[in-house]
């Protein structure tokens, strides 16, 4: 487990700035929530009378008086964003860093085998990955108490996993790709996490591009239909896992044979 | 026991050549120069060795194991000094050494504290800080202090000064007389030719010449200096030539009859006749068409 320790070491300054930043909005936006719940009745038809807009946020199913339908599209946009960026970034540098930075040369001439590299890169992923939901979560809850409404624990929980999910699927994704890489991580990291956003926002939007619902992350993470419906939809959460762990199986197809230069 | 053995390894990137049909033995116990401009073959025969590439055919034996397979256990016993140090940013030099240590999964504390003292290495401070030749230390400390049975050096003095060289190189002799097996890639030929037993000499990708070092600087070739004039247009084995007004001088390796028939023809002043050094008959290695590569 040496190598998990060291990259969680050389990954801590990125952790803690992503989880300080997606923790701090969240909670700000929960601070705000009192404060719009009187106003919300008419912000709410606004809201609600946007058209195609309305539709891509699913902002026309959830009512944003109450908690649960504020939260659902909060958090959608803040966690949903924040920490899609944060693990397709992690993910895509991991592997693909170690060329960039030339310190290839260093780690593969020790006595590791490739394998183990990519395992213990891995497992510092989905532990960094893991580490930030679970603050967020306990932030998120406090922040709920602490503005004295009632937590709606089922809500939030699917909530939260579903994003947790995505995150991990992306990562899977990200890491298939850093496999391949041999710069410039941050920019294919960033445009996979933005691409699935807004191809979820596109399905929304368009009836003949709901089959994008199977291919992007959000889908399954869609606030309005967790909420309405009190579960995860099983079907696009089973796919995601297919390809999530595509990605990281083609990881170790192509890393274990790569040319490192 | 043959330490490294390759046979017929060949490595292309694509169309472009790394190294073709290299066969590379090296005993051990040796301490083997490996000799050839940039570009020659000679990083790309290491990274082979160190399986950080594959080979596109051929095969390459490490302790009689194979590179491509046994990797792990092989590199177990390997010290490596890329040319290039680099290391992970914002990390002390001592968590580098303790880094490398670790995943070889051996407590070298004591050997490590020795190394940095001799090459005066301050393991407190930040990698990010170093100079390069400070840099090469912590590489230098990495490939030693786990005292690894073989020791792969690729272009190991550049950016130490002089007095650190030698100490380098003090280094390295004793761990040779201690038994460990030193491959040793240069192109600085002095480095070779002062150190190593053996050397091989690659040119485009191959293997051009691989003796010991006095027979690979004993060539039959010798440079000829003479002052006069003379005609050499007839005559075969003339290399290097320089011209000025009343002399010339060239390397020669044809028939001595025919050289002296052919200077008894001219009008000779003053003749000399040496061995060539190393440096000379390296350049004959690189030599193509009369022109020098």
């Amino acid at each position: 487990m040496t190598l998990v320790k060291h990259e969680l070491r050389q990954g801590k300054t990125s952790f803690l700035i992503w989880t300080a930043s997606i923790g701090f909005l969240l909670a700000t936006c929960i601070f705000l929530f009192p404060e719009m719940k009187g106003q919300m009745d008419s912000v709410n038809d606004i809201f609600a009378s946007m058209g195609s807009f309305t539709e891509a946020f699913g902002m026309d199913r959830l009512n944003f008086g109450t908690l649960v339908g504020f939260y659902a599209v909060e958090c959608g946009n803040v966690l949903g964003l924040g920490g899609a960026f944060y693990a397709a970034l992690c993910a895509a540098g991991i592997l693909s860093k170690e060329e960039k930075d030339k310190t290839a040369e260093f780690l593969l001439t020790h006595p590791v085998s490739r394998k183990r590299i990519i395992t213990e890169k891995l497992i510092a992923v989905l532990f960094q990955i893991t580490a930030m939901n679970m603050i967020i979560y306990a932030i998120s809850v406090c922040s709920i108490i602490a503005v004295g409404e009632e937590i709606p624990w089922k809500e939030i929980s699917l909530l939260h996993l579903a994003y947790y999910l995505l995150q991990i699927e992306l990562a899977g994704i990200c890491f298939g790709i850093s496999a391949f890489l041999r710069k410039g991580s941050i920019g294919v990291g960033l445009g996979i996490a933005v691409m699935m956003y807004f191809l979820n926002l596109v399905a929304n939007i368009a009836e003949l591009a709901q089959f994008l619902k199977y291919i992007t992350p959000f889908g399954y993470c869609e606030g309005a239909d967790i909420v309405s419906s009190g579960s995860l939809d099983s079907t696009f959460v089973f796919i995601g896992a297919i390809i999530g762990i595509g990605g990281i199986m083609i990881a170790y197809l192509k890393y274990t044979r790569k040319d490192i230069h | 026991m043959d330490v490294i053995k390759t046979a017929k390894l060949t490595k292309y990137y694509g169309k472009a050549r790394g190294i073709i049909d290299l066969d590379l033995t090296v005993e051990q116990g040796e301490f083997f120069g490996f000799i050839g401009p940039n570009g020659a073959g000679k990083s790309t025969t290491i990274r082979t060795l160190l399986g950080l590439i594959a080979p596109t055919s051929g095969s390459a034996m490490i302790f009689g194991k194979d590179v491509t397979k046994q990797c792990k256990t092989i590199l177990q016993n390997i010290g490596y000094l890329p040319s290039e140090a680099l290391f992970y940013q914002g990390m002390k030099v001592k968590d580098v050494l303790k880094l490398s240590a670790d995943l070889r999964k051996k407590d070298c504390t004591a050997e490590s504290k020795l190394l940095c003292e001799r090459l005066q290495l301050d393991v407190s401070r930040k990698i990010d800080e170093l100079s390069f030749g400070n840099r090469k230390k912590v590489a230098i400390v990495c490939a030693l202090q786990h005292r690894p049975d073989l020791l792969v050096l690729d272009e190991p003095t550049g950016g130490l000064d002089p007095l650190m060289q030698k100490e380098f190189f003090d280094i390295l002799r004793e761990r040779n007389k201690e038994g460990a097996t030193i491959l040793l890639s240069s192109h600085i030929l002095s480095e070779i030719q002062r150190n190593c037993t053996r050397a091989a000499i690659i040119r485009d990708g191959r293997i051009v010449a691989c003796n010991s070092v006095d027979l690979l600087s004993k060539t039959s070739a010798r440079r000829i200096t003479v002052q006069g004039v003379v005609n050499l247009e007839q005559l075969n084995g003339v290399r290097d030539k320089k011209e000025s007004e009343d002399s010339v001088s060239f390397l020669y390796n044809g028939d001595m009859n025919s050289l002296l028939r052919t200077l008894s023809a001219g009008r000779v002043n003053d003749l000399t006749v040496t061995e060539p050094d190393l440096e000379e008959v390296f350049l004959h290695y690189y030599e193509k068409d009369g022109e020098t590569v």
